[in-house]
């Protein structure tokens, strides 16, 4: 089991939760804790949801990788929406332009160990890791 | 032309199920039904037959295609078991109908016959893949809405005292049918305290909590209080981690406990004076807590 093990398309609200679920499954099959499978479902759920939300289409792929430990999760969200304007404005608590909590990015950040965020005119791939320990 | 055609397939129609029959085992169409048995499909496949043959003697004015399909449905059989079969009878009722003619003289007439048998094929084919598709939207619709019934009930438990427990996933239309119900239960129930349950909710995420503060808030428009009960410690974690602020409102761990906070809030207790009144409300407790 390396590489990409799963990749799941967002298209429609109800994607987030096919998402969800496989992230858990894999989850799960690493040998995560349940407290850590609850932090990668919930960061998968904000990530799917900004696709859904923001660039209505894209994907989240799951792929095993090694590292600082032997086992980690990474989870990479792509879109090919009209991006982020400001990055590190959309990474401060409290900031939303969609009327949310504002709390989804950096709450990916704390949720997950490894984060990483490119975006441009042309879409937005952000890339999570959490590390098996 | 046409009626020669006719005929000929009802004429010969013995040989075609034959024929017709062993091309689906070719074919693999039962492999569909793997965990079916080869009696079930056999029987299937000779009711679809059937079908057929009785919609060409009527020209395609029988119910039973109809039925066929909504048993293929209820089976829980692909549409590939529908298109498929259809397809082997054409090719299996082209050739019987050559055979039978002997020699095709041109193209013209090969042409004719295709042109023939597609007639007689395509509609029922058409009208079979059209009744299994309303079959399945109807199926799917009927679930929308079954899921809907039970998707945000609200209970009113004591004097004063209303639960709403949540089980799965609150997507963006059922955030609004929580919403709705939770305020129109709090008026119509009088309701002083209401406690939102969320242990049946797999994932809080900040679109989650966000719906849920937002509720909150408006039951404390209209002069109520929200407890949120059920936080699952790996919940909490999250939540904690998401940043997300939930002082405005009392939280507790399970429903047992947000019941006892919403017993003190209405200025009631839980005594043990009268013995049977005492067991009465520790019944009620109890059965709560098992939900």
């Amino acid at each position: 089991m390396k590489g990409t093990l799963s990749n799941v398309p967002i298209a429609k609200e109800l994607d987030i939760v096919g998402a969800r679920q496989t992230g858990r499954n894999i989850a799960t099959e690493l040998g995560f804790s349940s407290v850590d499978q609850a932090r990668i479902a919930t960061a998968i759920s904000e990530l799917a949801r900004n696709i859904y939300l923001y660039a209505k289409k894209g994907e989240i792929t799951f792929q095993q990788v090694e590292g600082v430990a032997p086992v980690g999760l990474k989870i990479i969200a792509k879109d090919n929406g009209p991006g982020i304007k400001d990055i590190s404005k959309s990474m401060i608590d409290g900031y939303s332009t969609s009327g949310g909590l504002g709390a989804g990015l950096p709450g990916v950040k704390r949720l997950m160990d490894d984060f990483d965020i490119m975006s441009s005119d042309e879409g937005t791939t952000i890339h999570v890791i959490k590390w098996l320990r | 032309m046409e009626k020669r055609l006719r005929n000929i397939i009802l004429g010969h129609s013995d040989q075609i199920i034959k024929n017709w029959l062993v091309k689906l085992d070719d074919n693999k169409v039962t492999e569909y039904g793997s965990t079916i048995s080869q009696e079930a499909i056999e029987q299937t496949n000779r009711e679809f037959v059937n079908v057929i043959f009785s919609n060409i003697e009527n020209n395609g004015e029988s119910n039973d295609l109809q039925e066929f399909s909504e048993k293929i449905v209820n089976l829980g059989w692909p549409l590939g078991y529908l298109t498929e079969g259809m397809q082997a009878f054409r090719s299996v009722a082209i050739r019987t109908i050559l055979e039978d003619i002997g020699e095709t003289k041109n193209n013209e007439e090969f042409l004719s016959i295709m042109e023939g048998v597609n007639d007689w094929v395509d509609p029922i084919k058409n009208r079979l893949i059209n009744e299994y598709s309303s079959n399945w939207t109807n199926i799917v619709s009927l679930q929308k809405v079954a899921l809907q019934e039970l998707s945000a009930p609200l209970i009113p438990v004591m004097e004063g005292i209303t639960v709403m427990p949540l089980v799965g996933t609150i997507d963006t239309d059922r955030a609004k049918l929580i919403m709705e119900n939770l305020l129109n239960g709090v008026i119509k129930n009088n309701a002083e305290v209401v406690l939102i349950d969320i242990t049946g909710v797999p994932v809080v995420d900040t679109m989650v909590a966000h719906h849920i503060i937002q509720a909150a808030e408006a039951v404390r428009l209209v002069g109520s209080q929200c407890i949120l009960v059920g936080i699952r410690p790996e919940i909490a974690q999250t939540i904690v981690n998401l940043g997300i602020d939930l002082r405005n409102f009392p939280t507790k761990s399970s429903l047992q406990k947000g019941f006892r906070t919403a017993l003190e809030m209405t200025g009631a207790k839980v005594v043990s004076e009268s013995e049977s009144e005492g067991d009465e409300i520790e019944n009620i407790l109890n059965s709560i807590e098992k939900e």
